[in-house]
């Protein structure tokens, strides 16, 4: 019953959240509204019991990527009027996509997974059962090949983003620590010898 | 849950325990609320003697208490921010300068909850506790990022940016720091954490993981914005960072937000490097004996001594420079915890380590 109506809330903020990220006109309360978004989809995961993909899903999108798309968009000076002008022109094609993507997801949840049936109970979960060990059995044996393919793939991207925008600026400041640990005092001062002057 | 037989029993004869034990947790919330809002306070002022004693200066003496000189500032500090005006810019975005000062409390508080104090007294005993905690110390970002947008200021904004780019950076060191204390638990679940580090001093994990307690320590100290990283404030380049236009009681609620996150960081250095509330001389004398016995006395007092080291540092260290702190967030503490989770992988493998059950 409470967990019932915990839902419905949940799933009720989460809408129109999802809803307010696409009809706010600031971009950065846009990215906010999409923050409680990620936030009440984990709640309505831990609901599941699915309480690793809910954390994860808080720790890796809220913690870290909607920061970083925070720290963008706060400096961007964007253009609305621009962004809305192509509005009209594309929303026929922009319908038919998002129509393909809603089919499909039902398609594969209603009538693959859950057999035709649009509502069923999730099994009882047995005692001392942990998400997060489950997971992480299926995914270093059943899975183990896709899982390595996959964070391979993850770790070549990082180092594609890194390389094609890392530049060296002319005239940085920044420091070398072997060069600087290296110095010695006869690279710095240059010690002169001369008679003294005899006083006049 | 807490096992308060008697006060259970009287409160589920006033009433059905559907609504006796929601109350009893709201008494038990409050009181860790309060607990914990007073050590803050009094950590306040012991920050401010001990860098005074460290200085050669008397700190705050002004203020008497029971006689003892300056015990009653913090009191002092609060009246005063209490009565004092809060102030909107005009051009600020108003609904979120508002929000901001309770998005950063509300994670620093929120984590408590799976905060062990003893091996009876937790409120949530949850199984991912660990990845519980690490997201919610990465909520804390929030509050600071906004409260520098929405201020509408260059100063604090430089702030929020400085802040949010330190926290991310250094969230990924302290994750790996806690994938060492993982591995010598086998379990994401803090009490069993604690729990797996019994059998004395030297089989608590700040032997084996030592480079693992330096790096989760240094990002603790990083992730609070505290000196000797404390750019996000950088009070001699940009006035105060991203609370420069906040005053009275939303300034408060950042104050309060930074210092519960110190402790609350000191008590996670605790748990996961100098085994929570287990006793030092547990193993040494017998366990019947009250020293030996794990409570919430020895907790506390292992967690004076980071809280201490927060002060320590702050008034030793002179401040990073921005891409200093950069460089040893990843080029120093990134890969010295990558090293020893290698190291500690062999040392599991090859059963060294007072860990064995779990492999």
């Amino acid at each position: 019953m409470f967990p019932t109506i915990l839902f419905f809330v949940f799933s009720a903020v989460l809408i129109s959240a999802a809803l307010g990220v696409i009809l706010v006109r600031n971009p950065v309360h846009s990215a906010l509204l999409l923050v409680l978004c990620f936030f009440n989809s984990a709640v309505i995961w831990i609901l599941l019991d699915a309480e690793f993909l809910g954390i994860v899903l808080v720790l890796v999108y809220v913690g870290a990527v909607m920061v970083l798309f925070l720290f963008v968009v706060m400096m961007l000076d964007v253009n609305l009027e621009e962004f809305r002008s192509g509005l009209t022109d594309y929303w026929p094609l922009a319908a038919a996509v998002a129509g393909f993507v809603v089919f499909a997801i039902i398609n594969v949840i209603v009538v693959k997974h859950l057999g035709g049936a649009s509502l069923r109970s999730a099994p009882a979960l047995a005692e001392g059962y942990s998400n997060t060990r489950a997971l992480g059995t299926v995914l270093f044996t059943r899975y183990a090949y896709a899982a390595e393919i996959a964070s391979t793939i993850l770790l070549v991207a990082s180092v594609a983003a890194i390389v094609l925008t890392l530049r060296r600026r002319p005239g940085g400041k920044l420091q070398n620590i072997a060069q600087q640990v290296a110095v010695r005092a006869r690279d710095r001062v240059r010690i002169v010898k001369m008679t003294a002057e005899k006083r006049p | 849950m807490w096992e308060w037989g008697a006060l259970r029993d009287w409160l589920s004869g006033l009433m059905t325990p559907y609504w006796a034990n929601p109350l009893l947790t709201a008494v038990q919330i409050l009181m860790v609320m309060i607990g914990l809002v007073l050590t803050m306070a009094f950590y306040t002022l012991a920050e401010r003697k001990v860098i005074g004693w460290i200085q050669s200066r008397r700190g705050p003496n002004r203020v008497n208490l029971f006689w003892i000189p300056g015990l009653g500032q913090p009191f002092a500090d609060v009246i005063k921010l209490m009565f004092k005006e809060i102030i909107i810019p005009a051009d600020a975005s108003g609904f979120l300068f508002r929000l901001a000062p309770f998005l950063s409390l509300v994670p620093a508080l929120a984590i408590w909850a799976v905060i062990p104090f003893s091996p009876q007294h937790a409120f949530a005993n949850i199984d991912a506790g660990l990845l519980y905690v690490l997201a919610l110390t990465s909520m804390g970002v929030y509050g600071i990022i906004l409260a520098g947008w929405a201020a509408n200021s260059k100063y604090a904004f430089l702030g929020a940016m400085r802040s949010a780019a330190q926290i991310v950076a250094y969230e990924i060191a302290m994750g790996f720091a806690m994938v060492g204390v993982l591995m010598a638990a086998g379990s994401l679940n803090i009490g069993d954490i604690i729990e797996a580090q019994r059998g004395g001093p030297l089989s608590w994990n700040w032997f084996w993981l030592f480079p693992l307690l330096i790096v989760y320590f240094i990002a603790g100290v990083a992730e609070t914005n505290r000196a000797p990283f404390d750019v996000a404030e950088g009070e001699s380049e940009i006035v105060a960072g991203f609370h420069v236009d906040y005053s009275g009681m939303a300034f408060a609620l950042f104050f309060i937000a930074e210092y519960v996150n110190m402790i609350l960081i000191s008590a996670l250095t605790v748990i996961f490097f100098f085994g929570g509330w287990l006793s030092p001389f547990d193993g040494y004398l017998s366990e019947s004996a009250w020293l030996a016995g794990p409570s919430f006395f020895w907790f506390g007092l292992k967690t004076l001594f980071p809280m201490f080291c927060f002060l320590w540092l702050r008034a030793t260290f002179p401040r990073y420079r921005y891409d200093q702190i950069m460089r040893l967030g990843w080029k120093a503490l990134i890969p010295v915890t990558l090293v020893w989770l290698l190291v500690e992988g062999f040392m599991v493998y090859f059963h060294v380590g007072p860990w064995k059950g779990h492999l």
